[in-house]
């Protein structure tokens, strides 16, 4: 059986010549992501970093701040909006076409992930409302089973 | 009363797990060997034991007890019984109770019938099985205790998240979870075989069927995962990178390599020592999942504690757990023999580079998703998407999906490309049509164009290894690979489908106006009001056709959840054989002054996406595939079994 497989290799150097095949292929994948994560990963900035450093025109960013007071302004199409998101020390205008979340209201918090247009807008295609799951609204807080069975009537 | 019998039963376990881990080690010596015979009942009395703790809690979320503090925090007294029931595990103590729950019940099964390994690594087999159960046990007990009590007893518990008020929940995480667990019986089986350095084909076929099992879960798990997202979510996608998805899916990418891997083991002697790293791979990226998913470390639906205390808990375990598994490895891997040899161009050399690609993705989407953590400690704030996750990841799903096309056919040990040129010839030839006929459209990116044509190519692929057999004859597994296989090429048709295919368009609509997307006409007939058990919500009627087809009604909502409050989208779906039409219901339009009276049109996002079903459909078939394998494995482990009884009963007669 010295030439099973026909390979004409000793077990010990396949088992090596296969170690070294998956070593090769990991740690090119192990470089491949590193590399990638440098170009790829999406990185988070609020408006003052926007101002200090704009990143690319193509780079996909996160955006992250309070929407402005009396910023929020709906195109004549009724689902592209325009607002303002702002850190108290610079704002930077977002454009957003999409139903917005339910929590998305002025002067809540924001994270609009997208693009930085050339012309300073940023252009996001997603915005996610930051929310605190645990939230209760103060008229609810002391609500009873029947006040809220009332509440769930009068919408029927 | 139940709550305290639930913790009393918990301790129990917990202990007998410490017995458990402690007879097993001991058997292995010659003093201690007599307390072999404990283990095995030892183990099943604590599965057992761990299902009375969860079926305890599951009685106070029924009665919904509110005098217990996990109650109060994550159920309401008006929620529909099953939501009740399935809240039990939707929320970080009750899901940990069911991770060990199902940790002990694996266990105890394998006591239970396992006797195919030599008794030693049986013992060596479940006492790694108690250690690893002993730290959950110890995490529930200290860390995140489901039973405790709250005095005073509230008026009325906090509700549950309403994303996950869905039928979904009720299978989704039991059914993940059978899989994340089940893999430590793999686990336990690399540590035993690694201990008594039992490593052989034996130790494979041993392992096999549990794999398979775990592996056909997590399968389902995933596909049913990626099918709530869609739909519930409301954004259109079906995968999303997110941590969790991920953290889902690396355990299913070491346990595909690992079943295959133990496919060669089991068959051809080969692949020994990684065989064993992949079982100890596979059920610590299970771990590293319930860490990411458990600590609070990331924010998602699915992070329910944000404790810092119980981060580091896990992230103890997990040094714990998978140090000590890669040191047990990293000591006796030298001492694992070689296997058998064979050529590059064989059945094993197509195995292995499943495997090393497998392997490369996974570490592709560890990477990934645990930059961001890393990057967060040294300041930075960093999220990774699918323009790092997609190429990176089909780099080497690519080369794996076109030697996945061309192994099944080939011989194990020594084959040439040459001998099954012919069988080839067609799927190549469908690939290259495929490729050809979505230049022409043009328009397609890359990589849908890539996951359209090896599809299809791999859909004559995939029965390939049926030719020149007696169908009547073929065994159970056979068909089950074939049948994944294809699966895998459903779903990557469904993929590559949906991404190049999609329509979407976003309008705001009056009453009774029509709009259009990709072959349907939508007309919103009508805005209702409707109200649920524990929510309200507006819900809009569509009228959809084809083109003079008579319309059909869809019924997107836009829900109003009040316990807790938050809004949901609920899509509206509507299945064709060659895609499904997507709707969702935004609010009101808002008029021309801000925060001032609407306009009276309603936002609708509507997307047109052809062939999207065959995502989730492939899933299942890959899934069903793993069901055939197992019944096939099942079905011959008891031929030999009933064999073997009578050969045993014959010569007992004749000895007599």
């Amino acid at each position: 059986m010295a030439a099973a497989g026909g390979t004409g290799l000793k077990a010990k150097h396949q088992r090596l010549i296969l170690l070294a095949v998956a070593m090769v292929v990991l740690i090119g994948a192990a470089i491949l992501a590193i590399w990638g994560l440098r170009n790829q990963a999406s990185y988070f900035y609020v408006p003052s970093d926007i101002m200090a450093n704009r990143p690319d025109p193509d780079r996909a960013v996160r955006l992250g701040g309070m929407v402005e007071r009396g910023s929020i302004r709906t195109e004549a199409d009724g689902v592209t909006v325009h607002f303002v998101v702002q850190d108290g020390k610079a704002t930077v205008p977002v454009k957003f076409a999409g139903i917005v979340p339910s929590l998305f209201v002025e002067g809540s918090g924001v994270v609009a992930e997208g693009k930085l247009g050339a012309d300073g807008t940023f252009v996001a295609d997603n915005l996610l409302a930051k929310h605190d799951e645990n939230y209760v609204p103060r008229q609810m807080q002391d609500m009873t089973k029947d006040d809220a069975r009332k509440v769930v009537a009068e919408t029927r | 009363m139940m709550a305290e019998l639930g913790l009393a039963a918990l301790w129990l376990a917990a202990a007998l797990a410490g017995l458990q881990l402690v007879a097993g080690a001991l058997a292995l010596t010659t003093r201690g060997a007599s307390l072999g015979a404990i283990v095995r009942p030892v183990a099943f009395v604590q599965g057992l034991l761990a299902l009375l703790a969860f079926l305890c809690l599951i009685w106070v979320f029924a009665q919904t007890d509110l005098s217990v503090k996990l109650v109060a925090l994550n159920s309401h007294s008006l929620k529909p019984l099953i939501f009740k029931i399935a809240g039990a595990w939707g929320n970080h103590e009750g899901s940990m109770l069911l991770w060990v729950t199902v940790m002990g019940l694996a266990g105890g099964f394998v006591a239970l019938v396992e006797r195919r390994l030599p008794e030693p690594t049986m013992l060596a087999t479940l006492a790694g099985q108690a250690f690893v159960s002993l730290g959950f046990y110890a995490f529930l007990l200290m860390a995140s205790n489901p039973f405790e009590r709250l005095n005073p007893v509230p008026v009325e518990g906090n509700g549950l998240n309403p994303l996950l008020q869905d039928l979904g929940l009720a299978f989704h995480p039991p059914t993940l979870y059978l899989g994340y667990v089940g893999l430590s019986i793999a686990f336990s089986f690399a540590i035993g075989a690694l201990v008594t350095r039992q490593v052989g084909p034996e130790f494979a076929r041993a392992m096999r069927p549990w794999v398979l099992g775990a592996w056909i879960f997590l399968t389902l798990g995933i596909t049913a995962g990626s099918y709530w997202a869609y739909y519930e979510l409301g954004w259109g996608g079906w995968w999303f990178w997110d941590p969790v998805e991920n953290a889902s899916l690396m355990p299913w990418l070491a346990a595909t390599a690992l079943l295959h891997s133990a496919g060669v083991l089991a068959a051809r002697d080969a692949l020994r020592a990684w065989t064993v790293m992949l079982g100890v791979v596979a059920f610590s990226m299970s771990m590293i999942g319930t860490f990411l998913v458990r600590s609070g470390i990331l924010t998602s639906v699915h992070a329910f504690a944000v404790d810092p205390q119980r981060g580091s808990f896990i992230l103890a375990l997990l040094a714990i757990n998978i140090g000590g598994a890669l040191t047990l490895f990293a000591l006796r891997a030298a001492t694992v023999t070689e296997g058998q040899r064979f050529a590059v161009v064989s059945r094993e050399g197509a195995l292995v580079v499943n495997n090393v690609m497998l392997t490369a993705i996974l570490g592709i989407v560890l990477f990934g998703t645990l930059y961001p953590l890393f990057a967060e400690a040294m300041g930075a704030k960093v999220s990774v998407g699918p323009p790092y996750f997609n190429p990176m990841g089909a780099l080497f799903a690519v080369p794996m999906l076109v030697v996945m096309a061309v192994g099944p056919v080939l011989r194990w040990r020594r084959d040439t490309l040459e001998r099954n040129g012919k069988a080839l010839a067609l799927p190549a030839m469908v690939a290259v049509v495929g490729i050809g006929a979505l230049v022409l459209i043009g328009g397609v990116p890359l990589l849908p164009l890539l996951g359209l044509s090896l599809g299809v190519a791999l859909i004559p692929a995939s029965v390939l290894p049926l030719r020149d057999r007696d169908l009547r004859r073929t065994p159970l597994p056979i068909w089950g690979m074939v049948l994944a296989h294809l699966g895998v090429g459903v779903a990557l048709i469904g993929m590559g489908s949906e991404s190049a295919f999609s329509v979407e368009k976003l309008v705001a609509v009056h009453k009774g106006e029509t709009t259009h997307v990709g072959p349907w006409s939508v007309t919103l007939a009508d805005i209702e009001p409707v109200a649920g058990p524990n929510w309200t919500a507006l819900e809009g009627v569509l009228q959809v056709s084809r083109g003079k087809a008579d319309p059909v009604i869809l019924r997107p909502q836009s829900r109003n959840f009040w316990a807790p409050p938050q809004q949901t989208a609920e899509s509206a779906l509507l299945t064709r054989w060659n895609g499904q039409l997507y709707a969702v219901l935004g609010g009101e339009a808002p008029g021309a002054i801000a925060g001032g009276p609407g306009d009276g049109r309603w936002q609708l996002r509507l997307w047109w996406k052809p062939f999207v079903p065959l995502i989730w459909l492939g899933g299942v078939l890959i899934a069903l595939g793993g069901v055939l394998a197992l019944l096939g494995r099942v079905a011959a482990d008891l031929r030999r079994i009933i064999l073997r009884d009578k050969i045993a009963y014959r010569r007992e007669r004749q000895g007599r």
